[in-house]
């Protein structure tokens, strides 16, 4: 149960995004045996936008991203990828919907077996893509946009974790998917190389107008984020422009999950805002 | 709450065997559909097959040899050591030979599959595959099922000859039995049905050595002891189920008047 106090924001259907909703959450409940991992979960995110989902060790973000993907079915509700719901698709259906949207799990979840460069092509290898030229000519492509194209022979051990990261951001981002799921993909790195997968997640964002979910417990990785956008010019993040003109700040949402139930969503600005005790531990 | 417990047990087992069925079945239909994962087959021949082969064939020729050994002093009372050929012979093929073959197979393969999918289990590579968009039964499963089936008879029937072998070099060197006596004795006992037999079961070994380890590396839960928890199971449950399989296939064979 929530506190009365929480900012909870409703998921009501007047809640507008910018855009229309590529990722939509309707009622989403999951349980684990007798554990309520997800209670009644309900938001959208619009194309090219970034929701940031937050809350403690356990309070079902994880599997909120995998419900997305489908790799978990939820015992109740409707989970949309622009407008298609996903929970009554077998699995075989569900791979056309995948192929649309590319994850990076918490430590990068390589293939130990294969290379840098055959973990990067695996996706093409499995949509049945044959021509090796063009397999090489995209992997290093995007292996040169994560900045780990000197890495393409080495194999998973031989890499740092935030070598791994960037490493499955190339992996999920070869077949140039519209949605971005991050399951924390700051964790346990070291600042400067956090600011890095920063830098390429609004990158991804800025550039390829990728929309994306980020579950972070840094908020200042995901302020970060909201505040600013990537310069191609500096090829860092510079703050966002608030004045309509180009390099205007993205919306950005964030969704607060406390016992898999959502606490708060809402923008940034409203986030800040709350006084609510439970979010303002987050803000501390 | 003893009612609960057998209900929860019972439960359990009826599961497995529905999820053990619903494995075979699936990689059954995955021969007739693509993707097929020739490569990983062939890998997976290679580590299966070809990985086993040093520990298979010293297994088999030292219990052939220890066996013409222990029926050497049974039968030198009878004054029938003319028989030993015979005696390796026969048990090699239709007993030592495919059930040491399929228990070594077990323990090394049982447990490296259970390892291989819990650990890919534990780091998430499973979900990554799927993401990707893979089946990992059709993946991961299948490929070690095929290689198990075409790689367990082909090392029974080396680990059968190298038994023989072990069998040859004690009774020629023990009991004097010349070359030809030992071999023209064996291979004089052994029949058709001892051969089908032999050659047989080593088809119902392979399905339990990779499906019992797919199986246990597929429910791997908490992370890497859970991993080492998986791979001991699979071991003893397969080798437990090795030898359920032979007794009753040896009986029904026997009820149905093969031999």
């Amino acid at each position: 149960m929530n506190p009365p106090n929480a900012e909870r924001s409703a998921p009501s259907p007047d809640r507008s995004v910018s855009s229309p909703p590529v990722v939509e959450l309707r009622h989403v409940s999951l349980a684990f045996e007798d554990k309520q991992v997800l209670d009644d979960v309900s938001f959208r995110v619009g194309a090219g936008e970034t929701l940031v989902l937050l809350g403690v060790t356990g309070s079902g973000k994880s599997v909120l991203l995998k419900v997305i993907l489908g790799l978990l079915k939820p015992d109740a509700g409707q989970v949309l990828i622009e407008g298609q719901d996903l929970v009554p698709l077998s699995e075989a259906r569900l791979y056309p919907f995948r192929q649309r949207m590319g994850i990076v799990f918490q430590e990068g979840a390589l293939f130990d077996s294969l290379s840098v460069r055959e973990n990067v092509a695996y996706r093409l290898r499995e949509e049945g893509l044959k021509d090796e030229a063009r397999i090489e000519e995209q992997v290093r492509e995007v292996l040169r946009f994560v900045e780990m194209e000197q890495a393409i022979e080495k194999m998973p051990a031989e890499l740092s974790g935030g070598m791994r990261r960037r490493v499955s951001i190339a992996r999920a981002i070869v077949s140039q998917p519209s949605i971005m799921l991050y399951d924390s993909p700051t964790a346990g790195l070291d600042p400067v190389t956090a600011q890095t997968i920063n830098v390429l997640i609004a990158k991804l964002r800025d550039v390829q107008k990728v929309s994306s979910l980020v579950v972070t417990h840094r908020l200042a990785d995901a302020f970060a984020l909201a505040h600013s956008t990537y310069s191609a010019e500096k090829q860092a993040l510079i703050p966002a422009r608030t004045d309509g003109g180009p390099g205007q700040r993205v919306p950005t949402q964030f969704l607060v999950l406390r016992d898999g139930a959502t606490y708060f969503w809402g923008s940034t600005d409203e986030l800040t805002a709350a006084q609510d005790p439970y979010l303002r531990k987050f803000l501390v | 709450m003893i009612n609960v417990l057998i209900d929860r047990l019972v439960k359990r087992k009826v599961l497995a065997v529905q999820e053990f069925t619903g494995l075979l079945l699936a990689s059954a239909r995955h021969a007739f559909s693509r993707p097929r994962y020739v490569v990983d087959t062939l890998v997976q021949m290679d580590i299966i097959g070809f990985g086993s082969l040093p520990i298979v064939l010293l297994t088999g020729f030292f219990i052939g040899g220890v066996l013409a050994l222990q029926t050497y002093r049974t039968l030198s009372t009878f004054g029938e050591t003319g028989l030993l050929g015979q005696v390796v012979a026969l048990s090699m093929v239709r007993e030592i030979g495919p059930l040491l073959t399929a228990l070594m197979v077990a323990g090394r393969n049982s447990s490296g599959i259970a390892s291989e999918i819990g650990s890919m289990l534990v780091s998430e590579q499973v979900d990554a595959m799927r993401a990707l968009g893979t089946d990992p039964l059709r993946k991961l499963v299948t490929p070690r099922l095929y290689a198990t089936l075409v790689t367990l008879p082909l090392l029974t029937v080396l680990s059968d000859f190298f038994g023989m072998l072990g069998g040859a070099i004690v009774s020629m060197s023990t009991a004097r039995l010349s070359s030809a006596e030992y071999w023209t004795s064996a291979y004089q006992a052994l029949q058709f049905g001892d051969c089908f037999q032999g050659l047989t079961k080593p088809f119902f070994f392979a399905v339990v050595i990779a499906l019992v380890g797919s199986l246990y590396g597929l429910h791997t839960t908490g992370g890497t002891e859970g991993v080492g928890r998986s791979t001991t199971q699979a071991v003893v449950v397969s080798c437990v189920l090795i030898l359920l399989l032979d007794f009753f296939y040896t009986k029904f064979l026997i009820a149905v008047g093969f031999f």
